[in-house]
Parts: C-alpha cells; structure tokens; sequence
C-alpha cells in the first residue's frame, strides 16, 4: 500500500504544480471566470453539487460501461473472425475503418428516431467509438502469434481449432486488453458525444448533458466540475483494467517495467 | 504407464500423409529411413537455397541417431522432414509418426509446466485432470517434482528443456526428433541433461533423431552418429558407436570414436578442443 502511495506521488506533485499555476493565471485576471474559473472555485462547486454530479456520473458511468463491454465483445469476435477469415478480412476491414470518420451528429437523428431518448441510442454511439482500437489490437495480437508455436502443435496433430485455441487466442488476450484499455478512455469522451448529440427524458442526463446545459447558462464552474468528474473516471477506469490484465495475464507482465 | 503411451502411438490419421511419406508400422517399423533426400528453400530475398541433397540416413526402432554437422548445414529441415512438416523435393521419406521437440523450448508462457507437458495429451481429447494426472507421473522422474503449478518463466533453463522433452515423449509418437536440445544450456546443465535423456530412454525406449553441433555429445548418447557437410547437407560420414552405456565422455574409446568424427568434420586433431565453442 506504501508502496502504491510512493508510486502515485509524481503525478500528485504535477497535478499540483498545475493547479498551483493555473489559479495564479486566473488570479492575474487575464481572463474572465465565467471563461476560465480557477481551481478553487471548481472545488467550491464540486463540492456544493456533489449530490448531482453523483447521480449524473451514475448515468454515465452506466453508459460507458455496457457500452464497452458491449464493444469489447463485439470488437474481440470480429477481430478473431477478421483473422480466420481473409475474405472476411476484406470485406469487413475497410468499413471497420471507415465507420471510425463517420461524424457521430450524421447518424444521432436516426438513431434517435428508431431507438428514442433511453439508453439504448448512446450505447450504439459509444461501442461505435470503442469497438475499433479493440478490432485491431486484437488482428494485430492474433497475428502476431510464434508461427514455431503454431509449428510445433501442428506435429502434435493439433486442429486449426485447437491450434486457435492453444497458441492464438491466448497470445492475442494481452493486445486485446490494450485496446480495451485504449477504448476505456475513449469510451469516456464517446458517452460525452452520445449524451450532446441523443436526446434524453429523465431527472437526471448524465455528465456530457449537465456540462453542455452549464456552459449555455454561464455556469462555467459547475460544467468543469464535471468535467473534473469525467477526468477522475477515465483514469480509474484505465487502471481498473490495467489491474484486470494483470491477473488474466500475468505471463505477460514479466519482461515489462510495473508503470501503468 | 508404457501400455498407456504405447496405445497412443500411431494415432496420426492416414489422410493426412502425403503421398511421398510412407508411414506408420508398415515398412519402417518404428524406425526413421530417408533416401536420397534433397530439399530447398527460399530465403528472405527469394532465392533457392539448397539445404540437403542426396541424404540418405536411417535409424532402426529404438535407435538413436545423432547428426552433427556446421551450423546451417540442413539440421533442423532435416528434422521437418522427419515431422512431416516439409516434404522433399526429391528422394523419400518413410518413417512411423514422429514428435518434435524444437531448438527453443516454445513452451507456452499461458500455461503451467504441466499443462505444457501435457499439451499433447489434451489435444488427443483427454481431459484437462486425465492429461494433468498422467503429465504429473512423469514429473518426479525427471526431477521436476513440486514444480507442475510453475509458469515457464519460473523455470530455469534446464528445466524448460526437461518439460519440452516431457511434451516430446507425452505424444506418444514412435520417433522423438530433437533439435540441439541442450544447445542453450551451460556446459555443467548440459552433461546433467544428457545423463538424464540417456536413462529416460532406457524407460521409454523410442526411435529417436538427435540434432546437435556437440560431436561429444552424439558419440556419448547415440547408436549411430551421421556427419553432415556443410550447405548443401550432404551425408560426409557414418560412425557406429557399438559402446555400453550409460559412457562418459572421458572413456578412452568416446575420445576415439569422437576424433573421428571430428575428422570427418575435417577439424580433426588440435580443432577438438576448439570444436564446441566454435561452432557455437
């Protein structure tokens, strides 16, 4: 646990070293509070708004994860069928990439419109977002498999199943979490997306909607006290899966440094 | 435990042998026979590289025959082809189905040391105990007792190679082809490692084709010892090693029979001492 605490200690001191001279920018009066509050004040309004930052983080917190385990799912099994595939493989690679620049405010009406105002439009908009660093990290980790393994299991008489299911599949388990770790940060920025461009019904609409509403009615601190909840929710979703692939894949921590 | 491995053996389905390989019991009985053998490759930049012409080598059941030659001289094409991995541009090939066990252990990290000995047995359709319980047998008798939970990067050197081996015999092929099994070990694990294939063997007697560059190594271990040329392999020399086991490499007829095969290696007399390191 000391340990931990050691290890978090630099990026405690840089976030305070930044602090420390963002409020002195503030302070000098270089730009007006309703543009850029200072830190003390977005504490003041994280603090004062806690009960509903908390309710609205809830919404996104749910948003973002059954978006990505949704992407994570989607994306392992069309990345694992790219590579058993190749006519598959160039069929599906393409638009895979394409759908990466398809503006997301193109398809929110529609989406809208077919899905209505509840969770289901946003989660098509997040695992959009997400499922692509996971399809590729997952070919790429496939691919990148010991052709002497395969080699060896094929004098074992192994099947190409078996040979997917001994070598390939577990050699590819760490790239994929990678990705997955990948489209957990973007997956955060895609559930601000889908809530500013998907209309919502209910008392509360998540933290993307809250900041959007802030800024339009000048209450610049309170939108980057959300903003500040979002920032703390991306990085302790990252490491929850940084932890996650270090138990379901300890083999493949050994050669590499303890950083993330 | 031998009745056991031994109705595993033969288990390759017939359809899958092409049709210059002639296997299972039928001619070779258990045994290894190339004739006249030849095979190329190409190499990184397209070009045809000769690996082996005009081999002709065999190994009688529950033989042991080591090829030693310069590195580069077709050892492990050779080998693939005793796998069926490759098959030879011209010449045949006859040999009962054969395990092999690479140069590099190519133990998968994901798995136990058990589970990596057991690898064949599970992909023969046992069960993950029934293959774990019959791995775990052998553990105590290769030393590797207490070790079964241990990932492969928990192993030293040494013990990888054993449950490579391990792996290799678990197949429960008639032919074992090992490539310089002991080819990364030092000098004091090496001798450790030989003494230890040398008795696993007398257990389970199988065919065996042993790859190395250590010519004291082939005439301590081997039945026959087949000098290869360099690129392209061709078969320089044969030296019947007619001695009773288990030999130590300080016998005055192993420093014989060695010398001669260093001469056929044509770094007879002072390259003996020179020989190991230098074709490292």
């Amino acid at each position: 646990m000391r340990r931990r605490a050691l290890d978090a200690a630099p990026a405690i001191v840089l976030v305070l070293v930044l602090l420390g001279a963002w409020e002195i920018y503030v302070d000098s009066g270089a730009t007006s509070s309703s543009i850029l509050p200072a830190p003390h004040t977005i504490a003041e309004s994280l603090w004062g708004n806690a009960g509903l930052l908390g309710h609205n983080l809830a919404i996104t917190a749910e948003e973002v994860g059954l978006g990505l385990a949704l992407a994570l799912a989607l994306g392992f099994a069309l990345g694992v069928l790219i590579h058993l595939s190749p006519p598959l493989r160039r069929a599906c690679y393409p638009l895979t990439v394409g759908s990466q620049a398809v503006p997301i405010a193109v398809i929110a009406p529609l989406l809208v419109f077919l899905l209505g105002f509840g969770l289901l439009p946003k989660l098509i908009v997040i695992v959009l977002i997400c499922f692509f660093p996971v399809v590729v990290t997952t070919v790429d980790g496939l691919a990148a498999v010991d052709p002497d393994q395969l080699k060896l299991l094929r004098t074992l008489d192994a099947s190409r199943l078996q040979a997917f299911r001994f070598a390939e599949l577990p050699a590819a388990l760490p790239a994929a979490i990678s990705g997955a770790r990948i489209a957990v940060t973007v997956g955060v920025i895609g559930a601000y997306i889908a809530e500013s461009q998907t209309a919502t019904s209910g008392a509360y609409s998540g933290l993307g909607r809250e900041i959007n509403a802030d800024l339009s009615s000048l209450q610049t601190p309170r939108a980057y006290a959300a903003a500040v909840v979002l920032f703390a929710f991306a990085i302790a979703c990252f490491y929850t899966l940084s932890e996650i692939e270090r138990r379901l894949t300890p083999w493949a921590n050994q050669s590499r440094g303890d950083i993330r | 435990m031998p009745t056991e491995l031994q109705s595993r053996e033969h288990r390759t389905p017939g359809s899958r042998t092409p049709a210059h390989r002639t296997c299972g019991a039928t001619r070779t009985n258990g045994g290894v026979r190339l004739d006249g053998v030849s095979r190329a490759y190409r190499d990184r930049r397209g070009a045809s590289v000769q690996a082996l012409t005009g081999v002709s080598l065999h190994a009688e059941h529950g033989e042991l025959l080591a090829v030693v030659g310069p590195s580069g001289c077709g050892k492990t094409t050779l080998l693939e082809l005793v796998c069926g991995l490759q098959a030879p541009d011209g010449g045949t090939v006859e040999c009962a189905p054969a395990a092999l066990m690479p140069q590099h252990d190519l133990l998968l990290p994901w798995l136990s040391a058990v589970d990596n000995a057991a690898l064949a047995l599970r992909i023969a359709g046992d069960s993950r105990a029934q293959a774990r319980s019959m791995a775990a047998e052998l553990f105590a008798e290769l030393g590797l007792q207490g070790f079964e939970a241990a990932h492969p990067h928990e192993l030293s050197g040494g013990m990888r190679q054993r449950v490579a081996f391990l792996r290799t015999l678990l197949s429960g092929k008639p032919v074992l082809c090992l490539d310089e099994p002991f080819g990364a070990l030092d000098a004091i694990t090496r001798a450790e490692m030989q003494g230890w294939l040398g008795r696993a063997l007398e257990r389970e007697p199988r065919t065996v084709v042993l790859v190395t560059h250590d010519v004291e190594e082939a005439v301590v271990l081997a039945d026959r010892v087949a000098v290869l040329s360099p690129r392209p392999g061709r078969v320089r020399a044969e030296v019947e090693v007619d001695l009773p086991r288990p030999r130590s490499r300080t016998d005055s007829e192993v420093i014989a029979l060695r010398e001669r095969a260093l001469v056929a290696l044509g770094m007879g007399d002072a390259g003996g001492v020179r020989e190991d390191r230098s074709a490292r």
